[in-house]
């Protein structure tokens, strides 16, 4: 920008403590157009006096130097006119105090605490002040407002939804009634999936007490009537080429393959059941006919067949057996949810089908969560039902034929040994994602979502607060590939990725990102001129946005990009930046900052600082009048994976002592919302020591802490050591070149 | 495309997200908390279960959302009165309460430093005190003081007054009446905890039962920005617990009191434990559980508490608590696997007590459709639809779920006009 207005509040303690006439030299001095201070800034006279500022003087651009820029966001907002914050506030005044040992008193005129050889406190804090001053004038200097993605071709907004069970036509449904269209390919001939094939299902609504048909057929019915919805059946996606907009879609059906064009993808390939052959011991499945799996069950109750497999006879008691291969190391490690439903729905269809016959059922936790159990306490008044913990030991066959289930540790403080003509095994589910990519993406990193192990193949989202968070942009999950559910969980399910889909088209049409920077207009723009072919960017983006040539050149799709940075973050050339966030324009704060003499002892620092969490804590800390070192510059990134070495490399030979890093955690748990930002940024430590090497300079005067959002507490703390590492080493070498 | 507002009742961590998920679809959404600020319940935790991650992240996020988001208009202190209408054409009474601070409030805190009254710190669950101006906590959302005139000390207005440069207090200020014209409504109203004196065989808030704390109150314990700057300490001498005993279902799955299941509260016992051994790797923790409920994949997390936290675990309800000596308790319970009578002396009990909706004993309009237990009823018909807690016990993910679902509903509403 050019003509750019700074304008700087003197209330919240920013004019009892700084000089602002000597910020106001140094905004002008850097630049400025128009410069001017006053109290109370966010007030209405504040904001009256910015408007006409800006008028009067036609400046394209503000820089407000008050407070951080977490709050008053509403406040200082002038339509097209890009605002910067400069954070004198929290960066400055209310977290930079003078050091007191016991018992002494803070002398009131900073400018009488000598802090170096001839150097007061309040120098030290003025000239932390104005470095921040001339960073946000820099900044808004090296800034070009951002323009919308728009491609040429025209995007579809046809959402493809994978699979046609309960999930896959509701999500469908909810998409045409929302005024979309959907496209579902089934691989099986009917539509309907598991549900379609049982007896009875769990009630789907209020009050989740009893029994209904299973609600596939009426959903059926609605998918076949609504216009909205093109059905495909018998057919397997076989590749998913292109980006969110432009997925061009094939499938094979019968011997014949077409491809479609399509916007999003909601995939509802659902479940398939834990292999029970691997149960043989020591749950007799394959050893006895009689010990059947709750699928085959469910089987029996709806052709309304309850004999025995082994000789026909009928089924007078049935033993259930929770959890068999499951919260087993050995099996199934987790939980899958609703068997514990399951067994009980299918105990009462039995009662209901032969009131004489005895359901016994052994659990090891009854798991019918929230408002399930209302249907666990209407079963148990059922005499015919019999319900235990315990822990199963073994099966055997008696003499009358019978099947005898061995359990320990039950309620009734005795080990038990009861025969029953039939024993059905609660086997678990396993997500179609465990052991296929089931989205055949023609991407350079591969088919499928990345790394579903963290979620035992469930395609799951990392992060407990975004449940439709995938790390494949326009590509939602839902029911059970998503996370073991009910039906009724799952129509939920398929409502909530059915929004994501359309939402990403909508984002599409209007070029912005989608989740987490929904309000981001810009986009990564390569210089291919000078792109050497390392690959480092195409191999980590976290999103896989980036495809390459046979060369290695990148092949950006800016609609699978969620703006992070990573990619810039890895170039070694420098060649990727968005509009308004890009290695010159950080490079260039870095170097606006004034250097002190050298041999003073006095500190320089550079940190980068993850913009959603560390970023926070600091101001949280600031609320709290908690003290950091006065030679640090923190400087917002979006992602610690949107940090370039060179821009380390950049401080390091201009002097400064040291940069920190505070990004978010990494590991199993990972926080980082670009999935492996400080992660990365850890790993390029590497090349950073490499940098520090060839300068010369101390490897601990690099390094990068991971911080909570709510981890103020701890933050002074760690800077104040990493202020007292350097001050252990000396200055830097390079200060005073 | 419809048209129309949504308004979203309910400004938690689902109401949150059903207001950015829909304003994200390029509709204008509506959203009320009665609270000060935005993000409800899950402020008062430490962390999420299974992550062990802090809620104000994602927060954050959100508050970016609603902030970069022009077509997200929200109150705080504000509450339903009154609906008329219907779907596509409902007119809304919503009443503001007063702060009596407005938005000239910077957050400096001089108004706190001279404030000398005191207020029961109810973000806090009354461990401890706020000053009768007060921000809410440090992440507040928006981030401005609240005063609470009934707490004020002589001589504090004029105080206050004095020291607030901006002219921001307004100690005149009246309720305000909104009437609000939507389309759709999402409820997303929440939970609270059920009221833990009800439980008279736990002594909840009996004399000499200060050791005996509710699970929400171990939250705020365990936080940084809690009582005790996240340190877990009994309340009745400010000691370091060496033995915690889990009492769960403390109301639920129980007809007199809650007859379904919370949900939570057996990972949130876990959790503590979870806090407990970080903080003290020798203690002891005691769960007396009827199930433990870890569904999917949150039994890896049952398996993490059961490595690193010190935690026995029995079988059985717990009848009874009394008192031993120095403040220690005992909790009576029949082992149901052995049978036998267990009598276990600790250091301090968590109730693991329910969610109650919020709703739950609240003069509704009649338009909202309720069960017997208070939870939201969702109606297509009507175009009003719940989510989160407000609509069943449920965690965080799955009601971030719901939430995005409500969210769609709501603007099929607006489409078919």
């Amino acid at each position: 920008m050019e003509k750019i207005g700074v304008f700087i509040c003197t209330s919240c303690n920013i004019g009892d403590r700084l000089e602002i006439a000597d910020l106001e030299a140094a905004a002008n001095e850097q630049g400025c157009a128009h410069c001017a201070s006053m109290p109370f800034l966010c007030g209405k006279e504040g904001v009256e006096a910015i408007k006409n500022a800006i008028k009067e003087n036609e400046l394209d651009s503000v820089v407000i130097c008050a407070c951080s820029g977490r709050v008053n966001y509403d406040v200082f907002d002038f339509g097209n006119i890009p605002v910067e914050r400069v954070n004198l506030r929290e960066g400055v005044v209310w977290s930079r105090w003078p050091k007191v040992e016991e018992g002494q008193e803070v002398p009131e005129d900073e400018s009488q605490i000598e802090v170096a050889e001839g150097v007061s406190f309040k120098d030290e804090l003025m000239a932390l002040a104005k470095d921040y001053v001339r960073m946000g004038v820099v900044k808004m200097q090296k800034y070009a407002p951002p323009e919308p993605y728009k491609p040429e071709e025209e995007m579809s907004w046809k959402v493809l939804v994978m699979g046609g069970g309960v999930t896959g036509l509701t999500a469908a449904l909810e998409v045409a009634k929302a005024g979309y269209e959907a496209v579902i390919i089934e691989k099986e001939n009917e539509l309907g999936g598991f549900v379609a094939k049982m007896k009875k299902q769990l009630e789907v609504g209020h009050p989740y007490r009893n029994l209904q048909e299973p609600i596939t057929k009426k959903l059926i019915e609605e998918v076949q009537a609504n216009d909205k919805i093109q059905v495909i059946t018998g057919a397997t996606v076989e590749k998913i080429a292109g980006a969110p907009g432009f997925f061009d879609v094939t499938y094979k059906q019968g011997g014949s393959e077409e491809t479609i064009r399509i916007g999003t993808i909601v995939v509802a390939t659902g479940w398939k059941p834990y292999d029970a052959s691997k149960l043989e011991e020591p749950y007799g499945y394959g050893k006895y006919p009689d010990v059947v799996t709750n699928i085959q069950f469910e089987e029996m109750l709806a052709k309304g067949e309850l004999k025995r497999p082994s000789d026909g006879s009928p089924v007078k008691s049935v033993a259930f057996i929770q959890c068999a291969g499951q919260r087993d190391p050995d099996h199934l490690p987790y939980c899958s949810g609703v068997c514990c439903l399951a067994s009980l729905k299918q105990a009462k269809l039995l009662r209901e089908a032969d009131d004489e016959a005895k359901a016994y059922i052994f659990y090891k936790d009854m798991r019918t969560m929230g408002i399930y159990e209302n249907f666990y306490q209407a079963l148990q008044d059922d005499p015919g039902v019999f319900l235990t913990k315990a822990e199963f030991k073994s099966i055997s066959q008696g003499d009358d034929g019978k099947l005898v289930v061995e359990v320990t540790q039950t309620l009734l403080g005795e080990d038990l040994a009861v025969p029953v003509d039939l024993v059905v095994l609660a086997t678990g589910m396993v997500p179609t994602t465990a052991d296929d990519p089931v989205v055949p993406l023609e991407y350079r990193q591969g088919p499928g979502f990345p790394e579903l192990e963290l979620f035992y193949g469930y395609a799951d989202s990392n992060y407990i607060c975004f449940p439709y968070e995938t790390r494949r942009t326009g590509i939602y999950t839902a029911g059970c590939v998503h996370q073991p559910m009910t039906t009724a969980q799952a129509m939920e399910d398929a409502a909530g990725a059915a929004l994501k889909a359309i939402q990403c088209l909508k984002a599409i049409e209007a070029g912005h990102a989608v989740h987490p920077r929904t309000w981001d207009y810009a986009y990564p723009e390569f210089n291919f001129k000078r792109c050497t072919q390392c690959k480092r960017c195409t191999e980590e983006c976290p999103f896989g946005a980036l495809d390459d040539d046979p060369k290695g050149t990148p092949m950006p799709n800016p609609t699978r990009c969620r703006r992070c940075g990573t990619c810039f973050g890895a170039c070694p050339e420098r060649v990727i930046g968005f509009k308004d966030y890009n290695i010159d324009m950080v490079s260039s704060m870095i170097k606006a900052c004034e250097m002190p003499e050298p041999d003073y002892g006095l500190f320089r620092v550079v940190a980068f600082i993850c913009e959603n969490d560390a970023w926070p804590a600091l101001d949280m800390a600031a609320y709290h009048r908690n003290s950091f070192p006065l030679s640090i510059r923190f400087i917002p990134v979006r992602c610690l994976g949107a940090v370039n070495v060179a821009w380390v490399r950049d401080a390091m030979s201009g002097g400064w002592d040291g940069v920190i890093m505070l990004g978010c955690k990494y590991g199993e748990n990972y926080q980082c919302h670009f999935v492996k930002g400080s992660e990365l940024a850890n790993r390029r430590m590497e090349n950073v020591a490499e940098t520090l090497q060839q300068l010369a300079l101390e490897s601990e005067r690099v390094v990068l802490h991971t911080v909570a959002i709510d981890e103020y507490d701890k933050v002074p703390q760690l800077l104040q050591e990493f202020q007292e590492t350097l001050e252990g080493i000396g200055e830097s070498p390079f200060k005073g070149w | 495309m419809g048209e129309g507002k949504i308004l979203v009742v309910g400004g938690g961590i689902s109401g949150v997200t059903a207001a950015v998920e829909a304003a994200e679809m390029e509709y204008d959404v509506i959203l009320v908390e009665k609270e000060p600020y935005l993000g409800g319940r899950v402020n008062q935790l430490r962390y999420y279960f299974p992550k062990l991650c802090p809620p104000t992240c994602g927060l954050e996020i959100n508050y970016r959302r609603i902030k970069e988001n022009p077509r997200i208009e929200f109150y705080t202190m504000a509450t339903v009165k009154n609906i008329e209408g219907s779907p596509g054409n409902y007119k809304v009474t919503v009443e503001i309460a007063p702060r009596y601070v407005n938005e000239n409030c910077t957050c400096c805190g001089e108004c706190e430093k001279v404030c000398q009254g005191e207020r029961e710190d109810t973000f806090n669950f009354g461990l401890g005190k706020t000053k009768a101006i007060y921000l809410p906590h440090e992440h507040a959302f928006p981030a401005r003081y609240v005063l609470d005139k009934s707490a004020l000390a002589e001589g504090d207005l004029e105080r206050i007054l004095e020291a607030c440069k901006y002219n921001a207090i307004e100690p005149d200020m009246q309720p305000q009446t909104l009437t609000l014209e939507v389309g759709s409504i999402i409820w997303a109203t929440g939970w609270k905890p059920y009221d833990a004196t009800k439980l008279t065989n736990l002594k909840y808030g009996q004399p000499g039962f200060e050791n005996v704390i509710t699970n929400m109150q171990m939250e705020r314990l365990a936080a940084p920005n809690g009582p005790t700057k996240g340190k877990i300490l009994r309340p009745s001498d400010q000691t370091v617990p060496q033995t915690i005993a889990f009492v769960q279902c403390a109301g639920s799955r129980d007809e007199n009191h809650l007859p379904f299941c919370s949900y939570i509260c057996c990972l949130a016992s876990l959790k503590h434990s979870l806090y407990f051994a970080e903080q003290n790797p020798e203690g002891k923790a005691y769960i007396f559980y009827i199930d433990i409920r870890t569904p999917g994949r949150y039994e890896k997390f049952l398996n993490r508490a059961k490595e690193e936290a010190n935690i026995e675990f029995i079988k059985g309800k717990v009848a009874d608590i009394q008192q031993a000596e120095n403040g220690d308790l005992i909790v009576i319970a029949e082992d149901t696997l052995s049978g036998k009578r267990v009598q276990q002396q600790v250091n301090m009990v968590v109730l693991a007590t329910g969610m109650q909706p919020s709703l739950a004993g609240e003069e509704m309009p009649q338009l909202l459709e309720m069960d017997e237990n208070g939870f939201v009823i969702p109606s297509e018909a009507k175009g009003m639809y719940a989510c989160g807690c407000a609509r069943m016990p449920l965690d965080v993910m799955t009601s971030n779920e719901t939430a995005t679902a409500a969210a769609l509903k709501a603007i099929q509403t607006l489409v078919r006009g």
